[in-house]
């Protein structure tokens, strides 16, 4: 293996200053879950790893007026102890749940989970469907870019040289809102989803929802937005004809691949099961909160 | 190649080590401090035999670098008997048979001493969950689920 070099910037700045300097060349360390096994698979051979975990900005939760502030190398524990926060947003708990055991949930972070770019990562589609942005800073300073348009296929993101994703910006939610997320795998834990689908709604006073976004994952390149389905459930209750025009909307909207995990015509049936009862949890959850 | 100098505490114990960048934790332990309870299974997380906490956190001793424990406190299976008395869940585990070729055992003592800090009365399920990311190819994990229950029970005090 040829040289490579570990370095443990304290700001951002120095971390930026890094990066791009490298050309290229250097990698983001962050919980290293995916970053270690490629390195060791031999598929990269980074000269630069910059471990990002000792700048407190990316290592923090922040709630204020506009939401919250998620450090993008908040680990996964960390996240899922966050008591407030997983009542505000169950449905990206949901997704964080899923990813790994404890043991990668102690290291794995979200902002790794999304600039991996797995088109089956479990994190991703709550956040497309929570509307959360990415804070990104990088040489020509700093920019906010919605999630979806971070991955842009499977293993590629639309960062440039430099540039790193410092935290995820969750709005706030309005009253009567709930979110959820689920997944299909042959086995309960320590899987790979063969679909994701994630739903975040908003109810008014009488119950008829009046804002949805759905997100679906591992049927396409990267994880999508599909706004056809999230008008399905608009100004409706979520009554079955509702549900099932979503199903249909989530279905049309899919592209999958056949893989060992499952076939392009199990996945598309399979992806409208998925979205329908995602969206009776998040439904569920919008009531309770009445 | 320039090593990186580190020094942390391991089982309560200051200690310091070179190492390059890319060595894992789980190849200090193993190569540099000449603790071999933590084992490798198989490199990529997935079996959680190279189970260890660092600082206070179950992580896999795989997937972090050597060079990342600089200041932290780790903690392995080495440390979990108190001089020749052993844990509550080693004893537990060699009462109730819960292991054969042994590999596994390491990570998962460490895995289930950190499940039942969390949860003293686990249910079953928990412990099954809880010990999810502990690969076993030997058991069949039945007698584990046994040993680690059996341990939490003597542990509240209702051996």
């Amino acid at each position: 293996m040829s040289e490579m070099r570990y370095e443990a910037p304290k700001t951002l700045a120095a971390a930026v200053a890094l990066l791009s300097g490298a050309g290229g060349s250097a990698r983001i360390l962050a919980g290293g879950t995916d970053l270690l096994i490629q390195m060791r698979a031999g598929r990269i051979e980074p000269t630069l790893l910059v471990d990002i975990k000792g700048i407190a900005e990316v290592t923090s939760i922040v709630a204020d007026g506009d939401g919250y502030r998620l450090g993008a190398a908040v680990t996964l524990m960390q996240l899922t102890e966050h008591e407030a926060f997983a009542r505000e947003w169950p449905g990206l708990i949901d997704g964080v749940k899923f990813i790994g055991s404890i043991q990668v949930k102690g290291r794995a972070t979200l902002g790794g989970n999304l600039c991996n770019a797995s088109p089956a990562a479990d994190g991703v589609p709550a956040l497309i469907a929570a509307d959360a942005v990415a804070s990104i800073i990088g040489p020509a300073g700093r920019r906010q870019v919605p999630v979806a348009e971070i991955a842009t296929g499977p293993g590629r993101n639309s960062l440039a040289i430099g540039e790193i994703v410092t935290a995820l910006l969750l709005p706030r939610r309005p009253a009567r809102s709930g979110d959820a997320y689920l997944r299909f795998t042959p086995r309960t834990e320590m899987d790979i989803a063969v679909v994701g689908a994630a739903v975040n709604l908003a109810l008014d006073e009488q119950g008829f929802c009046r804002q949805a976004r759905v997100a679906l994952g591992a049927v396409a390149s990267r994880a999508l937005l599909v706004p056809e389905a999230a008008a399905a459930l608009i100004g409706t209750r979520g009554d079955a004809a509702a549900l099932a025009h979503l199903a249909d909307a989530a279905r049309a909207a899919s592209r999958p691949i056949d893989d060992k995990r499952g076939t392009r015509q199990f996945r598309l049936r399979i992806v409208g099961v998925m979205a329908q009862r995602a969206a009776e949890i998040a439904l569920d959850r919008a009531r309770r909160k009445a | 190649m320039t090593k990186h100098h580190v020094s942390a505490t391991v089982n309560g114990d200051a200690v310091e080590f070179l190492c390059d960048s890319q060595e894992t934790l789980l190849e200090v332990l193993r190569d540099e401090l000449r603790l071999n309870g933590t084992k490798e299974g198989c490199g990529t997380g997935d079996c959680g035999a190279c189970s260890v906490m660092l600082d206070g956190r179950l992580v896999c001793s795989c997937l972090v670098l050597g060079v990342e424990a600089e200041g932290r406190s780790i903690e392995t299976i080495e440390g979990m008997a108190v001089g020749r008395e052993l844990h509550v869940l080693q004893r537990k585990f060699l009462e109730h048979a819960a292991l054969q070729c042994g590999i596994c055992t390491p990570g998962i003592l460490i895995a289930a001493r950190a499940l039942l800090e969390r949860k003293p009365d686990p249910t079953e399920a928990e412990v099954r969950c809880g010990l999810a990311g502990n690969l076993c190819r030997c058991t069949g994990y039945h007698k584990i689920v046994e040993a680690v229950l059996d341990a939490a029970r003597e542990m509240r005090g209702q051996g």
